[in-house]
C-alpha cells in the first residue's frame, strides 16, 4: 500500500509517496535524490547507508521511509555549511587522504559527526570504536582515525 | 623522499582531483544514474550447485503488475550472436572449454548462476516477480572440492564434461631432479591456501540506455575495463563500436572482479535494447557471494632442496587450482601464483605443475594479488621450514638467498602468460628487508616475548618478501587537449575504482603543462572519449597510463612552445609554461594565455596556421611498454596469541618497500594500507566457506568477515625507491602490493609464538578454531 | 534485497498495538529493527502486516525504584548504554551492553527487540538470565509477568503469545557490593559472540561466597546458567582454584555446533570464559 511520508531532511520539509515496504535508504535516494546515502549491503552490516535520525546515526538501510514520519534527517549532502565550505571533518577526511573510491564515507561522516558530537576528545581507540560498524575495503581505517583526530582538535579549538 | 627533486608536482602530495564530489557525496556511482522511464532488473538465480533443469515457467511472474518482461535464454538467444560468453585469455593449457552461458538453459553449474532476467518497474517488483518464476531442477552431483575433482572415479562439474582437469600446465627451468637427488637438505610443505572474494564496498551494477534515434547503446557500468566491455557487447550483440558506449561512473572499488564480463552486463543491455527503455541492474551483497567471481582454494604441494648454508638449489611441486564452474577470465591466477613464488630469491631450478580442477562453485578470476599472495606464502612457508630444519634464522636465510641488488637488472627465466621474459628491472631485496627488520626491532624482539608471557599470551614474529609484478601493457591511451578556452582536458582508457587515477593523470599532465591542477579535467573509462583502453588490472595503471601521459605531456609542452615561440617571436627555449600562461623565461610580463595560443591553432578558413605541426593543440600516446617492472618489499608481523581461545592478535606490522619513485607519497601508502588490510583479512578472518554440496555458507557480511577499524594493528610503511628503467618516470605499481606478503608474514610469526608447542601453520586463513586444532594435534605429538 | 509487501502500522499506546494483534493475522511487531528488516531484506520473514512499536511512548523509559530496575521494552540499547543508575548499579548490563553490535545498531536497537528475537548469542539474553530479569507481557487478558528462567521455549522461540507484546523488563538490583564479569569471545570486535559468559558474586562477612551466578550465552539454543557450579561455589574463597573447579563444570555442557565452529570448540570457549568471568567479578567485589 502506498501513503505519503513528510520528513525534514538537511533542514529542508520534504514529501513523498511511497509504499510501505520502502527502505528510508531508497526514499532518501530514489525519492529525494539524495544519492549520497549508499548502499553496500542493505542488511545493515557495512555502515554505509548511515544518517542521522533526530542527531543520531542510524542505518537508513534498516529503517522503513514511512517510519521517519515528522523525523528530521540529515545526510551527507547536508554536512557542509556551504557550497563553498566544507564540514571540518569533512576538510579533515580530504587533508590526511582518508577516501579512496568514496563509497564508504558518506557513512563514516555521519557516524564520526555524531560520535564526536558525543566525544569531543577522543582517543584513537575511540574512534575505532566508534567506526567498527563502518566497513571500509580501500584506506586500512588508519587516515581516517587520523582524520578525526585532526577534526576533533579543529572543532575544539575556539 | 622525494624522487623528483626538480618537480613542480610529480613527488608531492597535491589534493586529491576525485574529493570534492565524494566528500560531499556527490559523487556519481552506477546506482545514483536516474533516468525518465527507468526500468529495474533482477536474476533467478539457481539455488543448487549442480542440477539439469528440467523446465522454466516464468508465467506467473510476468503475469505480475508493474513487471514489463521475464525472460529465459530462449528468449535472448534470437537477439545474441553467441548464447555464451567467450572470454578466456589464450593459453595453451586449457583441456576444458568452458564458455559460461548467457542465462543457463540446461543445466546449472553453481550456486547463484543467473537462469532468467526479470524486467520490472522498481527492484521490489523484480524480485517479487523473480520469486514467482518456477524452475523445476534435477538435481547432480556436485564438486565441492577442487583437489577431489581430479581423484579417478570423482562426479564431473559439468555433466558432458570427461573430467575435471580445466588446464595442465607446467612452470619450470634447470635441472630440477638432478638438484634434489643430490642436495643434502630438502623440506616439504602441504598447503591449503584460501582467498575469499573482493567484497568492494559498492557491488557490481549497470544502467544500460537506449538511443532509438541514433540505434545506440550507452551503459553505465561499474567495470574495471570499460573498452573490454564494449568490445564484448559488440561481439555478442552483433553491433559495431559506435553503437555502443561504456562509461564507467564513479567506481566504489574494484580489487579484481570488476574486470570481468558478466551474464548480467549482456541480459541488461540487451533487455534495454529490446524494450526501449533505461534498464539498470544493481548487483545486491548476497549476489555479490554468489554471482561476482572470487579467488578461493588452492592446494599446495611443495619442495625445496637447499645445501648445508640454507641456500636453495631448487623447487618442485604441484598446485591444484580451484577453477570455479566457468572460464571466466583464464588459468592467470595459478600462473601468477607460481610465477610470484621463486621470484625475490635466486632459485637455480624450479618446476611447478598446475592442475586446474572444475567445481560446482563460482568462477575464480583474480582478486587484489591475483595469486600472487599464495605464490609467495608457500615460497616463504618453504624458507621458514628450512630455517628451521637447518637452525638457521630466519632473516639470515632469506638474506643468503634474495636476489642481490648488483645482479640487477636480473632475468630469470620464467615467462609471463603472455611468453614475455621476466626481468626483475630494478631494486635492493636485501637492503628493503634489513630496512624492514630494522623498523621492527627485529633484533630486540626477544623482550617482547618474554614481556607478553607474563600477560599469559604467545608473542611471536615473522617476515615474508615478495616481488610483485606490476605495470602490465602492452599499453593505455592517453589523449590531452588544449581547447581554446585554454582548458586542459585528459582522457585516457585507464579506469579508475579509488586508486587515484583522476589525481594521478592529471599531476603527470600538469607538471609539464602550467602545474595549475584546476585547470585541468581528466576523464577516465570512457569508450567515447578514448578510442582504445585496456582498463584498470595488474597494478598498472600509473605505470602505463602515467607514462603515456608523460610522454603525450612532454609532445604537447613542446608544441606549445613551439607554437607560442612564433607567436612571441622569442626562441621556444626561453618560454616556460606558468599557470594558464606561457612566459618568456625572468620576464614574467611577455606572456600569451593557454587560450590565445590554442585559438591561434584553432585555424580560421583561409588563413595559414602558424608553426609547422599543423592544427590544434593536443597529443595523444599508446606508449607500448611490454617487459613488467617489478616492485618489492618486506613485511615484518608480531602476533600475540592467547592458547585457550586460539584468539591470534596482529600486534604490529612494518612494511618495508620499493615501487620505484613514487609519485605521491600519501597516495601510495593508502593504497598499501587497503592492501595490508585485505591481507590481514585473507591472513585471519575472510573465508568463503561451501559445504560438502558447494552451497555457499557465508552469503552476508556478518559471516564473511572484513576487516574493521578495531581489528587493525598498529602499522609501519618504510620506503626505498629504486627507480625502474623501464618508462621515463620510474615508477612501478602500488595498487596490490600489500596484501601480498602479509599472510605468509601472519603465518611466520604464529609459528615464532607457537614454536614451543611445535604448531606449523599450514593454511590459509587461520581461524581461532583452526588454531587450537593445531595445538591440540602438536601436544599428541 | 528489498522487502516484500507489507501494510504497515503506526499505533501509539499500548492498547491499540494489543488491538491489531488481536485482529490482523501474519502480523509481525517492529522494534527497532536491527533483526526485522534485515530478515525481509533476505526475504526470511514474509508478514502481511508490520505494526512499528517506535510510535508508542510508554514503552520508552528506564525507572529505578528501590531495589528494581524497570525498563520499558523500546527502550534504546544506547540509552542504557549510557545511563548512570545502570552503570552504578547493575555493571553487568552496562559491560555486556558495549558488546552489543556498533554505535548505529545501539542507537536504534531496543531491550525489547533484542530479548524478542532472542538469538541464543546475544548479549542482551544471557545479562537478563544472568539477572534473573523478569519479562512483563501484556495480552487481550492483560498483563503477565514471566522470569527470563521460562522465556525462552525454545532457539529463537519465546514465550509470547501471538496477540502478546512485551512491554516491559524488570531487573532486580544484585545487592551492593557484588561482582560482576561479563566475558566474550567474537571473532571481531561487535560481531556477535560465539560464547559468552556473565558472572556475579557475592561475599559474606567472612570472605567467602555467599550467592554466584554463572551464564554462558551462544552455547545453546537458550542461555545457560551453570547451576552445580553455581552452588558449588557457595562457602567457598573467591581464588582462582575455586573458580578452576567451578569452570571445569563447563566441560560437561552440551554445546550447539554450526557451519563454522564445532562443538567442541564452543564448549572450551565455555570453560575458559567462566574462569575468566568469574575471576573478573571476584576482582570488582567490594
Amino acid at each position: 500500500m502506498t501513503r505519503k511520508v513528510t520528513l525534514t531532511v538537511n533542514g529542508t520539509v520534504r514529501s513523498a509517496s511511497l509504499p510501505d515496504r520502502k527502505t528510508l535508504a531508497d526514499l532518501l535516494r530514489q525519492d529525494l535524490g539524495l544519492t549520497g546515502t549508499h548502499l553496500g549491503c542493505e542488511t545493515g552490516l557495512c555502515g554505509a547507508c548511515t544518517i542521522l535520525l533526530d542527531g543520531r546515526a542510524v542505518r537508513s538501510c534498516l529503517m522503513l521511509a514511512v517510519q521517519a514520519e515528522g523525523h528530521s534527517i540529515i545526510t551527507v549532502e547536508g554536512l557542509a555549511p556551504s557550497a563553498t565550505e566544507l564540514h571540518p571533518l569533512q576538510q579533515a577526511f580530504c587533508d590526511e587522504h582518508a577516501l579512496q573510491c568514496g563509497f564508504c564515507t558518506p557513512g563514516l561522516l555521519t557516524t564520526l559527526v555524531e560520535f564526536l558530537h558525543d566525544v569531543p576528545d577522543p582517543s584513537a581507540a575511540e574512534i575505532r570504536e566508534a567506526i567498527s560498524g563502518n566497513l571500509c575495503r580501500c584506506t586500512g581505517y588508519d587516515t581516517i582515525v587520523k582524520a578525526t583526530l585532526s577534526a576533533a582538535a579543529r572543532m575544539r579549538a575556539p | 623522499m622525494n624522487g623528483f627533486p626538480d618537480a613542480r608536482l610529480l613527488g608531492r602530495d597535491i589534493p586529491r582531483q576525485e574529493d570534492p564530489k565524494l566528500i560531499r557525496g556527490a559523487g556519481r556511482f552506477v546506482d545514483d544514474i536516474d533516468l525518465p522511464g527507468l526500468l529495474h532488473a533482477a536474476f533467478v538465480r539457481s539455488p543448487h550447485a549442480h542440477a539439469a533443469i528440467t523446465s522454466i515457467d516464468t508465467a506467473d511472474a510476468a503475469a505480475l503488475p508493474g513487471v514489463h518482461a521475464v525472460w529465459t535464454l530462449d528468449d535472448l538467444a534470437p537477439h545474441l550472436a553467441d548464447t555464451r560468453l567467450v572470454v578466456a585469455m589464450p593459453s595453451p593449457s586449457y583441456r576444458l572449454e568452458l564458455h559460461r552461458p548467457v542465462l543457463a538453459r540446461t543445466e546449472v553449474v553453481h550456486v547463484g548462476e543467473p537462469i532468467a532476467v526479470v524486467i520490472a518497474e522498481n527492484r521490489y517488483i523484480a524480485e517479487d516477480a523473480a520469486a514467482l518464476v518456477a524452475v523445476e531442477y534435477d538435481v547432480l552431483d556436485v564438486v565441492a572440492d577442487c583437489a577431489a575433482a581430479l581423484q579417478p572415479g570423482s562426479p564431473t562439474a559439468h555433466r558432458d564434461a570427461p573430467s575435471n582437469l580445466v588446464a595442465d600446465m607446467t612452470i619450470g627451468y634447470g635441472a630440477v631432479d638432478d638438484a634434489f637427488a643430490t642436495a643434502p637438505h630438502r623440506v616439504q610443505e602441504r598447503l591449503w591456501i584460501h582467498r575469499g572474494g573482493s567484497h568492494s564496498m559498492e557491488c557490481r551494477g549497470l544502467v544500460a540506455v537506449p538511443d532509438p534515434l541514433e540505434d545506440r547503446l550507452t551503459v553505465w557500468n561499474s567495470t574495471q575495463m570499460p573498452h573490454a566491455a564494449r568490445r564484448l557487447l559488440c561481439d555478442i550483440l552483433g553491433l559495431h563500436e559506435r553503437q555502443i558506449r561504456v562509461v564507467t561512473p564513479d567506481v566504489g572499488g574494484g580489487f579484481g572482479p570488476k574486470l570481468i564480463f558478466y551474464p548480467e552486463d549482456v541480459g541488461v543491455s540487451l533487455a534495454a535494447r529490446l524494450l526501449q527503455r533505461p534498464v539498470k541492474w544493481i548487483e545486491d551483497r548476497r549476489e555479490h557471494f554468489v554471482a561476482t567471481t572470487q579467488e578461493r582454494d588452492q592446494a599446495w604441494d611443495v619442495e625445496m632442496a637447499t645445501d648445508a648454508e640454507g641456500r636453495i638449489l631448487a623447487i618442485r611441486g604441484t598446485v591444484i587450482h580451484d577453477h570455479g564452474a566457468w572460464t571466466a577470465r583464464g588459468v592467470n591466477v595459478p600462473q601468477g601464483a607460481v610465477s610470484a613464488m621463486p621470484l625475490a630469491y635466486v632459485v637455480p631450478a624450479f618446476r611447478m605443475q598446475i592442475l586446474a580442477a572444475s567445481t560446482n562453485k563460482v568462477p575464480v578470476t583474480p582478486v587484489r594479488g591475483a595469486g600472487q599472495p599464495q605464490g609467495v606464502f608457500a615460497m616463504e612457508r618453504l624458507l621458514d621450514a628450512a630455517a628451521r630444519t637447518l637452525n638457521i634464522d630466519r632473516a639470515e636465510i632469506r638474506r643468503r638467498n634474495l636476489v642481490p641488488s648488483a645482479a640487477m637488472p636480473y632475468e630469470t627465466p620464467i615467462r609471463t602468460r603472455g611468453g614475455i621474459a621476466v626481468t626483475l628491472d630494478s631494486g635492493d631485496y636485501p637492503a628493503c628487508q634489513q630496512m624492514a627488520l630494522d623498523g621492527a626491532d627485529w633484533d630486540g624482539f626477544p623482550a617482547r616475548r618474554t614481556e607478553a608471557r607474563t600477560r599469559n599470551l604467545y608473542r611471536g614474529i615473522g617476515l615474508a618478501n615478495y616481488v610483485e609484478a606490476t605495470g602490465r601493457g602492452p599499453y593505455e591511451h592517453v589523449s590531452i587537449r588544449i581547447e581554446p578556452s585554454g582548458r586542459i582536458f585528459v582522457a585516457t582508457g585507464a579506469a579508475a575504482m579509488g586508486q587515484s587515477t583522476e589525481t594521478m593523470l592529471a599531476q603527470i599532465v600538469a607538471e609539464q603543462l602550467g602545474a595549475d591542477l584546476s585547470n585541468i579535467t581528466v576523464t577516465t573509462g570512457d569508450t567515447a572519449a578514448a578510442p582504445a583502453g585496456i582498463g584498470g588490472s595488474n597494478s598498472r595503471q600509473a605505470v602505463m597510463a602515467g607514462s603515456s601521459a608523460h610522454a603525450a605531456a612532454l609532445r604537447l609542452r613542446e608544441r606549445v612552445l613551439d607554437i607560442a615561440g612564433e607567436l612571441m617571436e622569442v626562441a621556444p627555449a626561453d618560454l616556460d609554461i606558468v599557470g594558464r600562461e606561457v612566459q618568456v623565461k625572468g620576464v614574467a610580463q611577455m606572456r600569451r594565455s593557454l587560450a590565445e595560443i590554442a585559438r591561434s591553432v584553432a585555424g580560421t578558413a583561409g588563413f595559414v596556421l602558424p608553426g609547422q605541426a599543423g592544427p590544434g593543440l593536443a597529443a595523444s600516446e599508446e606508449l607500448v611498454i611490454d617487459a613488467m617492472t617489478y616492485a618489492n618489499g618486506t613485511a615484518v608481523a608480531e602476533v600475540e596469541i592467547d592458547i585457550e581461545t586460539g584468539a591470534i592478535s596482529v600486534v604490529n606490522l612494518v612494511f618495508g618497500h620499493d615501487c620505484g619513485r613514487a609519485l605521491q607519497p600519501r597516495l601510495v601508502e593508502g593504497q598499501l594500507m587497503g592492501g595490508i588490510a585485505h591481507g590481514l583479512g585473507n591472513a585471519l578472518f575472510e573465508f568463503m566457506a561451501y559445504d560438502e554440496n558447494a552451497q555457499p555458507l557465508t552469503t552476508t557480511l556478518a559471516e564473511y568477515l572484513l576487516m574493521t577499524a578495531t581489528e587493525m594493528p598498529r602499522v609501519t610503511i618504510l620506503h626505498m625507491e629504486s627507480p625502474s628503467p623501464l618508462n621515463a618516470l620510474g615508477i612501478k605499481g602500488v595498487g596490490e602490493a600489500g596484501v601480498i606478503p602479509i599472510g605468509a608474514a601472519v603465518a611466520s610469526a604464529i609459528d615464532d609464538a607457537l614454536a614451543g608447542f611445535g604448531v606449523t601453520i599450514d593454511r590459509l586463513p587461520i581461524s581461532p578454531v583452526d588454531l587450537l586444532k593445531l595445538l591440540d594435534a602438536a601436544r599428541e605429538r | 534485497m528489498k522487502p516484500p509487501d507489507f501494510t504497515y502500522h503506526a499505533p501509539e499506546t499500548v492498547p491499540d498495538v494489543l488491538g491489531l494483534l488481536a485482529t490482523l493475522e501474519n502480523a509481525r511487531l517492529l522494534a527497532g529493527g536491527q533483526s526485522l528488516m534485515p530478515m525481509l531484506a533476505m526475504r526470511f520473514a514474509f508478514p502481511d502486516h508490520v505494526i512499528d512499536l517506535n510510535r508508542v511512548a510508554a514503552l520508552g523509559f528506564i525507572e529505578h525504584h528501590g531495589a528494581t530496575l524497570r525498563i520499558g521494552a523500546m527502550t534504546r540499547q544506547r540509552d542504557l548504554l549510557n545511563h548512570p543508575a545502570i552503570r552504578r548499579h547493575v555493571p553487568l548490563l552496562t559491560e555486556a551492553l558495549a558488546h552489543v553490535g556498533h554505535r548505529q545498531t545501539r542507537n536504534r536497537g531496543t531491550i525489547g527487540g533484542s530479548l524478542c528475537h532472542l538469538d541464543p548469542a546475544a548479549e542482551l539474553v544471557s545479562v537478563a538470565t544472568a539477572l534473573d530479569a523478569v519479562i512483563e507481557i501484556a495480552g487481550p487478558s492483560g498483563t503477565r509477568d514471566v522470569p527470563m528462567a521460562a522465556f525462552p521455549l525454545g532457539y529463537m522461540t519465546p514465550s509470547i503469545g501471538p496477540d502478546e507484546l512485551v512491554t516491559a523488563i524488570r531487573i532486580p538490583l544484585p545487592p551492593a557490593g557484588h561482582g560482576a564479569g561479563f566475558l566474550e569471545f567474537s571473532r571481531r570486535h561487535g560481531d556477535f559472540a560465539i560464547v559468552s559468559a556473565a558472572a556475579l558474586l557475592t561475599r559474606n562477612s567472612s570472605g567467602r561466597i555467599a550467592s554466584a551466578v554463572i551464564t554462558l550465552g551462544g552455547v545453546g539454543a537458550v542461555p545457560l546458567r551453570l547451576a552445580e557450579a553455581e552452588a558449588s561455589l557457595i562457602g567457598e574463597t573467591p581464588t582462582a582454584p575455586a573458580f578452576a573447579r567451578a569452570a571445569a563444570a563447563a566441560r560437561g555442557i552440551d554445546a550447539m555446533e554450526d557451519a563454522l565452529i564445532p562443538a567442541w570448540y564452543r564448549t572450551r570457549l565455555a570453560v575458559t570464559l567462566t574462569g575468566r568471568a568469574l575471576a573478573a567479578a571476584a576482582a570488582r567485589l567490594s
